[in-house]
């Protein structure tokens, strides 16, 4: 059986590079994936300690996450879309309006 | 048994609820006689319900008249409390008398006065108003009432003294001296503030039971009580115009003519010789506080004699006559005469009311000319107003058996003999002057023949409305001062003995001795009524007779005919020394510096240091999501790092 701390280090990895794409990604919509991506690794930490502690509670917090996340990235590609059809782009250095 | 005196309420709701019904439909009714009716039948009733009350009282043994009425209670806030009550004594009861029945009386001459004006029913309210003030003050039992009642009849009388407020007034319109009246009298009115503040952190309370009784106990001289009792005569000389605060009331004149018969002659400028009667124990107290208000009553008695010399406004004649009439009164008072005082403001609202009522008949018939060079030789034209204004200058002459004379002689009296010589002095040569300056109107405006142009202007006897309350009042005159004969004329002086339960607890603290009657007190008497005859006889022999002595003397001594004309400069140096500083510095210095440069000058430097500040800091927001994201995570990082390292 694989330990319970390899589900964790693959987890925070993931979160990682999720917040690392997030930070440096230019893209919009990679930076939403990075943001799935961070989601994700939750899950599967949740899911991990679930398992091993025989705890179902975990397993129900994954599926209120996964609602959230898909209600989340419906608002957020709308959000994509609209921006670009303003803007005619999706790399978020030019969308800087939000200043003094 | 006391039956009447509970419905002492009523004599101050009649005229209140004339004031109301008045103030709220007397727009919309079209007959004068309606509004004249509601307007004078409320304050009749009061004064019948008061003149009840009086009977009953006087039914009464001494020590049952004395009565407190409650009717609500009105501020309770921890040990302090407020009762909106209501005093029936010997003095209240007595100015009610005096308030409710000359004020009848003008009442009604007004509605024959004031026939055809466009605020008929304006006046009328403001009246009732001015009753229900003066009500409150002659009736409250504790300092807080009388007060409500003092400011009462201050507002009344800026509102009436502005009544034409479309009018000019000398340099400037009758609002200037509405506002004049007003603020002089805030001067004083601080005083009588400072002086109840400072009874109740002294005693405790405010009610006149409570303080008077607790003061018994203090001893002659005290300094608190001499604090008190000059701080209430501060109050007492702005609405009584007593020297320094007198130079509101001759301009006071600019209103109709009944309001200053009611108000500035009558009833409202004796406001302040009823306080200083009814706080008679603090007086007593504190001989430093009767010594001035003594002085300063004599002071002002003599002075503005002096000036009454040589106005030629009819009204402002009576206005300085009013100032040294008052003077009088307190010097009655200051010498511990305090019964004597009062009977000269009941002797003085008749005759003095009398005077300014026929006065307002003579500028009535001479197409509001007031002006008495241009007038003369009305008595053909108007004799019922000649007969009792002539009854009136008699009696304020002093000369016997008029009212005038008892009042006044009682006060010069006293005033030698628990005072000094030279108060009565002055007060006597004042009342030298007094006859002198009376017979002078007299023989101006009646005698002599006409100064105006007859055939244009036909001066004619006012209507009856106008000439009834002028006999009745010339009656009261006449009869007036018989109630208070003295003991040295067979008399016994019933009115002092009707008041002295009042003033029992002050005289005893004075200690005044008791005088016997001696022949000094005839000699003073015969002096005073000589020097009184002699002013007469001067006044008509110059004025009748050899007119151009008048003019001479005024070229002879043109320094102090000028000095007099123009009342000592007083005004101007008011003016010179407070009015202007006040508003340059206002101007000038509180608005231009402090207002603008420095309450505006902080408001717009917090305004700018922002903006400036922010000119830097607002550099932070760049507008990148990212960056805002670096911040989050920098700030999870170094959270997450402090607790584990913790």
């Amino acid at each position: 059986m694989i330990p319970l701390n390899f589900y964790l280090i693959l987890s925070a990895f993931m979160f990682c590079v999720g917040v690392l794409g997030v930070l440096v990604r230019r893209n919009a919509i990679i930076v939403f994936m990075s943001i799935e991506l961070m989601l994700n690794s939750v899950n599967l930490s949740l899911i991990a300690f679930a398992s091993f502690l025989g705890d179902p509670t975990g397993q129900m917090l994954v599926f209120f996450v996964m609602t959230v996340a898909a209600a989340e990235a419906a608002v957020g590609l709308a959000i994509v879309i609209a921006l670009f059809r303003n803007k005619q782009t999706v790399n978020i250095d030019e969308i800087n309006i939000l200043k003094w | 048994m006391v039956t009447m005196f509970s419905y002492v309420g009523f004599i101050v709701l009649f005229p209140l609820l004339g004031f109301l019904v008045l103030g709220l439909f007397g727009a919309r009714m079209k007959s004068e006689k309606l509004i004249g009716i509601i307007g004078s039948s409320t304050v009749v009733l009061s004064f019948l319900l008061g003149a009840s009350i009086f009977a009953e009282m006087l039914s009464l043994p001494v020590s049952a008249r004395s009565h407190i009425v409650k009717q609500f209670s009105w501020i309770a806030a921890g040990n302090f409390s407020v009762d909106f009550a209501f005093q029936v004594d010997q003095l209240s009861i007595l100015m009610t008398l005096i308030v409710t029945g000359v004020g009848s009386l003008i009442h009604i001459y007004s509605i024959g006065y004031m026939h055809g004006d466009k605020g008929f029913w304006r006046f009328f309210t403001y009246l009732n108003l001015f009753i229900v003030a003066m009500l409150t003050l002659v009736l409250a039992d504790n300092f807080l009432v009388m007060f409500v009642g003092w400011e009462g009849v201050g507002l009344c009388s800026y509102l009436l003294i502005g009544f034409w407020y479309d009018k000019n007034f000398e340099k400037g319109t009758t609002g200037d001296a509405a506002k004049k009246a007003f603020i002089v009298n805030r001067i004083g009115d601080f005083g009588f503030l400072l002086g109840m503040f400072l009874i109740f952190a002294t005693f405790g309370s405010l009610n006149f039971d409570t303080v008077f009784s607790a003061a018994t106990v203090f001893t002659r001289g005290d300094t608190t009580i001499t604090w008190i009792a000059l701080l209430l005569f501060v109050g007492a000389t702005g609405k009584s115009a007593q020297i320094p605060l007198y130079v509101w009331l001759p301009d006071a004149m600019a209103g109709p003519t009944p309001v200053s018969a009611l108000i500035h002659a009558a009833t409202m400028v004796t406001a302040g010789i009823y306080m200083v009667a009814r706080s008679s124990i603090l007086f007593a107290l504190s001989p430093v506080a009767m010594d001035v208000v003594a002085i300063i009553g004599a002071l002002t008695a003599l002075y503005a004699a002096t000036i009454g010399l040589v106005q030629n406004d009819i009204k402002k004649v009576l206005a300085y006559s009013t100032i040294s009439q008052l003077g009088y009164m307190f010097l009655g008072l200051g010498v511990g005469a305090f019964a004597a005082g009062l009977f000269h403001v009941m002797t003085h609202a008749f005759f003095k009311a009398l005077l300014f009522l026929g006065s307002g008949s003579v500028i009535h018939a001479m197409h509001e000319e007031q002006d008495i060079q241009k007038m003369g030789g009305l008595k053909k034209y108007m004799p019922t107003t000649y007969l009792t204004f002539l009854i009136a200058a008699i009696a304020i002459s002093g000369i016997p058996p008029f009212a005038g004379f008892f009042s006044k002689d009682e006060i010069l009296w006293k005033a030698f003999s628990d005072g000094s010589p030279l108060l009565w002095c002055v007060g006597a040569l004042g009342a030298g002057l007094t006859a002198f300056y009376m017979f002078r109107l007299v023989s101006l405006t009646f005698e002599g023949s006409p100064r105006f142009d007859e055939h244009h202007l036909h001066p004619h006897e006012a209507p009856k409305t106008m000439t009834i309350p002028l006999i009745v009042l010339a009656g009261l005159s006449i009869i007036g001062g018989f109630i208070g004969i003295p003991e040295s004329l067979g008399g016994g002086n019933r009115f002092e003995q009707f008041l002295s339960p009042v003033f029992a607890a002050a005289d005893s603290k004075m200690l005044l001795p008791y005088h016997d009657v001696t022949a000094t007190e005839y000699i003073l008497m015969a002096v005073s009524v000589a020097i009184a005859a002699a002013g007469i006889y001067f006044a008509r022999k110059i004025y009748l007779e050899r007119t151009e002595i008048a003019g001479q003397t005024a070229n002879r001594f043109p320094g102090i005919y000028k000095l007099l004309l123009n009342k000592y400069f007083v005004d101007e140096i008011y003016d010179a020394s407070v009015v202007t500083p006040i508003e340059k510095g206002s101007e000038k210095l509180l608005w231009k510096r402090i207002d603008v440069g420095l309450i505006d000058g902080l408001i717009n430097f917090t305004a700018k240091g922002t903006e400036y500040a922010s000119q830097f800091f607002r550099r932070v927001e760049t507008g990148v999501v990212q960056s805002y994201a670096i911040a989050f995570v920098a700030g999870i990082l170094f959270i997450l790092g402090w607790l584990i390292a913790r």
